[in-house]
């Protein structure tokens, strides 16, 4: 890729490790945004379907409800003309038990055997049920599926999901919706420098510099829905948390300076006149 | 007899057909919709051919917005 680009004429100055393929890699597949957009939220569908666009996402969830049968997919319409990938979510589950049916309804309906795995303790906070998450996960991985968990912080549980079989952990900023932003960095980062998989900030996400701390952080991609649907310019907001990953991705890449107590001078020190 | 349609009571033919429930007589349903009866999802290929029972529940989900 880097050569490729040295040969385009005009190009020679663009900077090594900028142009460098850098996918983000779940279940051996790749991807080369690392945002992952839900369709949560949304006013209508022409809104959704022009930030999903400005986000530039690849993978994008939906979540699994009872229908008329004569009702028509238009969230999956928009996902195919686009060539969005579709990642089925258990959203409103409050067991194992249901999230594995939700899961299963949603590989029959999709044809996909991927699932954002969501198994949430009550309604005020949203929060994930650690207990049932794990025991969803376990049965998921046995049937064959690429598992996604919503988790908490808690890089215990992360573990053990990853142990579990999961292809990701998605630990959470904040409380889902709640914008509240990242209120654990130091445990995001025992997760990530613990983690065989990729790590995927999911929920909390209030503005565009959350999502880049997260890429900082060293999370591998960020999901989001509220921040970028309900925001008062969706399709705007959507394209800040596509650069605000990026970017947050290409520092995370550059090695940032370490933090000192006092200034270092930028200016070269000889030379001065006295 | 007496069956549950995603939540809601219903009276159908003694042993009602799926396809028939789903007013699709051939069994085959648009991508993007599953169903499941008494907590089993019933295969793409079987929908055509599954009887109900006396108070089976039947669910027939899709993919909405969320997440």
């Amino acid at each position: 890729m880097v050569e490729a680009l040295r040969q385009v004429q005009g190009a020679e100055h663009r900077v090594q490790g900028v142009d460098e393929q850098d996918d983000l890699v779940i279940a051996g597949r790749h991807f080369q945004s690392r945002l992952i957009m839900g369709t949560g939220g949304a006013p209508s569908l022409e809104v959704m379907e022009a930030a999903l666009l400005a986000s530039g996402t690849e993978l994008t969830t939906v979540a699994m409800r009872r229908v008329d049968p004569s009702a028509p997919g238009s969230v999956l319409d928009i996902l195919d003309r686009h060539g969005i990938s579709v990642l089925p979510n258990t959203a409103g589950c409050y067991t194992s038990a249901d999230a594995v049916l939700t899961a299963q309804l949603a590989r029959e309906a999709l044809e996909t055997n991927w699932v954002k795995l969501e198994v949430i303790a009550d309604e005020i906070t949203l929060l994930p049920d650690p207990i049932e998450l794990l025991d969803a996960a376990e049965r998921l991985v046995a049937e064959g599926f690429v598992v996604l968990p919503y988790t908490g912080d808690d890089p215990v549980v992360a573990r053990k999901l990853q142990d579990a079989g999961c292809a990701a952990v998605m630990p959470l900023g904040a409380p889902i919706g709640s914008g509240l932003g990242i209120r654990n960095p130091h445990n995001i980062e025992l997760i990530v420098e613990a983690a065989s998989v990729p790590v995927i900030l999911d929920a909390g996400i209030g503005t565009a510099s959350e999502a880049a701390l997260a890429m900082e952080l060293g999370c591998d991609a960020v999901l989001l829905a509220s921040a970028v649907t309900r925001a008062e310019h969706p399709v705007r907001m959507a394209e800040a948390m596509r650069l605000a990953v990026q970017s947050g991705r290409f520092a995370f890449r550059s090695g940032r300076i370490p933090v000192r107590r006092y200034a270092k001078p930028s200016s070269a020190q000889a030379g001065r006149i006295e | 007899m007496i069956i549950t349609v995603n939540g809601a009571r219903r009276e159908v033919a003694d042993r009602a057909r799926l396809a028939d429930v789903l007013d699709r007589p051939t069994g085959d349903i648009p991508r993007g919709i599953a169903v499941a009866v008494d907590g089993n999802v019933v295969p793409r290929s079987r929908l055509g051919k599954v009887e109900l029972a006396e108070g089976a529940r039947v669910e027939i989900v899709t993919a909405v917005q969320g997440g």
